[in-house]
């Protein structure tokens, strides 16, 4: 059947080939033929020699989640060919360097397979073994281009940018795609049946990962110290802050710096660097993942008791243990809502995607503010390290950051006397003073029983009447958070409930139900703890199903502990296997559930 | 328990420092330990260097971890801010506070659990960056508050109350601050007032990350025959190798000093720390001799205290990174991005 707009390429290849950027410009020259576009990277825990995938989704309807087909493989790792061709859907196709010809190993019913001479060609045209090898891959990017009638002088344009300070590189990059291209334009009945056309579907958006958003956004919200110790896969997002402040936030005349970025010496000491930090009234952060969560829980612990404010960004990868640390996962909800021993919980935000880690990157550090406390930003690998097509970011200069109850040297000085965990207010958050700001603000911050007035205590009613306190404060918080998404229709007697990078899959997988008249409200959690409209999503259904990437349901057994939810409502739909969740998965087992009698 | 305060009956012929203030608003709440316990002597020698230095109370932080000696900055300077931090992890919370706030000065107090057993990660990375901070430990080789174990600072051949005598080889803070290249190491004595404040003074003013390794014996668990960490012990074994004399910024040395055994040091801010060398050969400006001087006495079994190296000039962690002098902490945030129309121009990148 042919389509327009609406192909899957996958691309297999060696990792520490080159292959990356020539994905990219892929999937940016379809992006810049206005065609909304989705880029998914599958990549080992390796620095070289092991296969890589690379998954471009064409979909002029605009779905956000990776596909469940693939209709053209380029297949350019040989150890791979055989598990890549029986990947592709039938009616496929299969791209591979005829250099070395494999009739035999690629041989497929269903499958048309095109070779193309890829290594001949580059070794016949460029000098050098990496020239031809990065060659090799700009190349394919040229068949490609022929087979799905990409046009080539946005291939141009491209690439005079990507080289605006080396133009020798535009011409043998130009080069490499022409020897692709016109190589498939002579051999091959081009385009093919499933092809791209210039559409207006991109205006006003971007194409950005989620870790480059959220070091944007930490940049805006004038994160100050930022403490971090190497792990994937947030380590970009530190990179990206430090590259922006060097941009933003170094005086051109001193060359001073108005940043700090330490490096720790592991992830108890960066998260104990935060906490000093805010402490001291600075905005600062740190980005991990599953295991330094694990390092971080004592502190985590502290600052919750102490009420001292952190952001920490969690990008999640695949657990337990070291797992699998370059598949995505979204299994440390509950080691992040309950870090620490004794009672603590703690407020998670769950952005969906690039735009919402800018947004949240910033709002994370107004709620930490207030609400005295860490707050996670639970965003994950899919989110973090994917390129996702995502509106404009905006910055509304009017709005003023939220810094939270703290007093200033006026107000201290006019005070009979401070104390420090005294709740005022009513809404459970003591105003706090900052250190060297005035003699009256001094205080002891410390993580043993302490009393309203900050002193110590081993006093039963004394320690209690604080732990009560920490109570009245979450409940603030959960008027104050972020609010869920809800597309709600009073016909529909059952909801989908999902966070984070499942919104994609559920949104596509929602337009695909309906067209089987299988209709699904659905409910976007975007913070914990639950907001009452979650409490009453839940309420307002007789069946929910509760989408999430984890193999024990741990957002399904959040809503059971923090909003007790009916559990005979709430049905799981798990996809843990390390690989972003897609809309096929949610079709499939909603439309099991619907077969075994429940309702839709 | 420590949140009674002391009452505040002030003479009114107490000495006054250049704020107006006296030694006893420089006090804390009353003190929990035992009854002659060391580290309430370093309480003293702190309160009186905090005192003498005239250091506004609430410009000082008062960092710590766990244990016996984390307890006490509730018992030092209630008018400064403090923070009772996690077992082993004051010198991260430091780091960051620092970070934060450069205008502030931090003094740690840690113990040889906290610093050498559990923490030992942190304090080695606190003097690679050049922390501009005093780092008290307060060395007594046990584990108090959990009854007597020994620390990884205990002597081979120290006896414990009950129990075998240890054999592993101690974790000597000195030794590794010198290796890491810390740069003002001291040790001292709880014992020896005279010796401590002037160090402690001299840790408060270093720019940079200044260790004092004090002796302070545990009167309940590690005080007997036999104990290496001992009164008696440290009395009989203690050898002053350099005293410092601290100097404010523009005072002029007006103590006499036998001829070659004075040497004066200069530090960022123009005060001097002025080393009194009891052993004239030896130069606490050299790294190597410092080592080597300290692994001698050690194998003699002696503890030599004093100022036994400083180097008062490399860089501290903001100098290296290149940091505004501003307190990050009071850049006012509208100042921190480039704003909305920048905004435009930089996600135009990503199309």
């Amino acid at each position: 059947m042919a389509t327009i707009n609406d192909v899957v390429v996958k691309i297999a290849t060696v990792n520490g080939t080159g292959s990356a950027s020539a994905n990219g410009m892929l999937m940016k020259a379809i992006f810049r033929m206005g065609i909304p576009v989705v880029g998914k990277n599958y990549f080992p825990s390796n620095i070289q020699g092991l296969p890589t995938w690379y998954e471009v989704r064409v979909t002029g309807a605009g779905y956000q989640s990776r596909s469940d087909r693939v209709d053209l493989m380029v297949a350019m790792n040989a150890q791979t060919y055989a598990r890549d061709l029986a990947e592709v859907s039938p009616g496929g196709y299969l791209l591979y360097d005829s250099t070395w010809p494999r009739q035999k190993e690629l041989l497929s019913e269903d499958v048309t397979v095109l070779g193309v001479p890829l290594s001949r060609l580059c070794n016949e045209r460029f000098e050098g073994a990496r020239a031809r090898i990065l060659m090799k891959n700009v190349a394919y990017v040229g068949v490609v281009a022929a087979l799905l009638d990409i046009d080539l002088d946005v291939i141009t344009k491209l690439l005079e940018q990507t080289f605006a300070a080396k133009k020798h590189l535009v011409d043998s990059n130009m080069q490499a795609i022409r020897l692709g291209y016109d190589y498939a334009q002579q051999n091959f009945s081009c385009p093919l049946p499933n092809k791209v056309q210039a559409m207006n579907g991109t205006a006003g958006h971007i194409v950005i990962d989620g870790n480059t958003a959220a070091g944007l956004g930490c940049m805006y919200a004038g994160a100050t110290v930022g403490a971090w110790y190497p792990i994937t896969p947030s380590t970009s997002l530190m990179d990206a802050f430090r590259s922006f402040c060097s941009k933003y936030r170094v005086d051109p005349e001193t060359g001073a710096k108005t940043f700090c970025i330490i490096q720790a010496e592991d992830e108890l000491a960066a998260i104990g660097m935060v906490l000093g930090a805010a402490w001291n009234g600075a905005r600062s952060f740190t980005p991990t993942s599953g295991p330094g969560i694990s390092l971080m829980s004592e502190f985590i612990g502290f600052a919750y008791y102490a009420e001292v404010p952190a952001v920490v960004f969690d990008v999640q990868r695949t657990g337990p243990s070291t797992g699998m640390p370059t598949r995505t996962q979204q299994s440390d909800l509950m080691s992040c809502a309950y870090a620490s021993h004794g009672d603590t919980k703690h407020v998670l935000l769950f952005p969906a995607d690039p735009f919402e880690c800018f947004e949240m990157s910033q709002s994370a550090f107004d709620f930490a503010e207030r609400l005295q406390t860490p707050v996670f930003v639970m965003s994950d690998l899919d989110i973090g390290m994917n390129d996702w097509m995502v509106p404009d970011f905006e910055f509304d200069e009017s709005k003023i950051p939220d810094r939270g109850k703290v007093l200033s040297a006026d107000v201290l000085e006019n005070m009979e006397k401070f104390y420090r965990y005294q709740d005022v207010d009513g809404d459970g958050i003591a105003a706090r003073s900052l250190p060297g700001v005035h003699a009256k603000g001094s205080y002891f911050t410390r993580g043993s029983g302490h009393t309203r007035y900050g002193a110590y205590t081993e006093d039963s009613a004394a320690y209690q009447d604080v732990m009560d306190r920490l109570l009245v404060k979450w409940e603030t918080a959960r008027n104050i958070l972020p609010a869920a998404e809800i597309e709600y229709s009073k016909f529909n007697k059952t909801g989908i409930l999902t966070i984070g990078s499942g919104h994609g899959a559920c949104r596509e997988a929602r337009d695909r139900l309906s067209a089987e008249n299988i209709n699904l409200n659905y409910c976007r959690v975007r913070a914990f703890p639950f907001s009452d409209a979650v409490r009453e999503f839940i309420a307002q259904h007789e069946v929910v199903y509760v989408v999430e990437q984890n193999r024990d349901a741990q957002l399904r057994s959040m809503l059971l502990l923090d909003i007790d939810a009916d559990p005979a409502k709430l049905v799981s739909l798990l996809h843990y296997n390390g690989m972003p969740i897609n809309a096929g998965f949610v079709v499939t087992r909603i439309q099991e559930e619907v077969a075994k009698g429940r309702a839709a | 328990m420590s949140y009674i305060a002391k009452p505040k009956v002030a003479h009114p012929n107490l000495p006054r420092n250049k704020l107006g203030l006296t030694a006893r608003d420089y006090e804390g709440t009353v003190s929990t330990l035992c009854a002659g316990c060391g580290h309430d002597s370093v309480t003293a020698a702190i309160i009186q260097a905090v005192f003498q230095l005239n250091i506004e109370p609430h410009m000082l932080a008062k960092m710590s971890g766990i244990g016996c000696s984390s307890k006490t900055p509730a018992y030092f300077v209630s008018s400064s801010h403090g923070f009772n931090s996690v077992h082993g992890r004051m010198p991260s919370v430091t780091t960051g506070a620092n970070a934060a706030n450069r205008s502030l000065t931090y003094i740690g107090v840690s113990g040889d659990g906290d610093s050498l057993s559990i923490g030992a990660g942190q304090f080695v990375h606190a003097i690679r960056r050049n922390l501009n901070m005093c780092y008290i430990i307060e060395n007594n080789g046990v584990y108090g508050l959990t009854k007597g174990q020994f620390s990884a600072s205990a002597d081979v051949g120290s006896k414990p109350k009950k129990g075998e005598p240890n054999e592993m080889e101690p974790i000597d803070p000195v030794s590794v601050a010198l290796a890491l290249g810390a740069t003002y190491v001291a040790r001292s004595f709880s014992g020896d007032r005279e010796q401590l404040v002037p160090l402690i003074k001299g840790a408060l003013t270093h720019k940079g990350f200044a260790l004092v390794d004090v002796i302070s014996p545990c009167v309940t668990f590690n005080d007997h025959e036999g104990s290496t960490k001992s009164y008696k012990h440290t009395r009989q074994f203690y050898h002053h190798v350099v005293d410092a004399d601290f100097v404010p910024p523009a005072a002029e040395i007006k103590a006499a000093y036998e001829e070659g055994s004075a040497m004066p040091v200069e530090l960022h801010d123009g005060s001097k720390i002025v080393l009194r060398k009891v052993d004239k050969a030896y130069d606490p400006t050299s790294r190597a001799a410092a080592f080597s001087y300290l692994r001698d006495r050690v194998n003699a079994g002696e503890i030599i205290t004093g100022l036994l190296y400083i180097d008062g000039l490399r860089k501290e962690m903001h100098e290296v990174m290149g940091n505004t002098t501003t307190p990050l902490c009071q850049l006012p945030l509208d100042g921190l991005h480039p704003g909305a129309a920048e905004l435009k121009k930089i996600i135009s990148r990503y199309r």
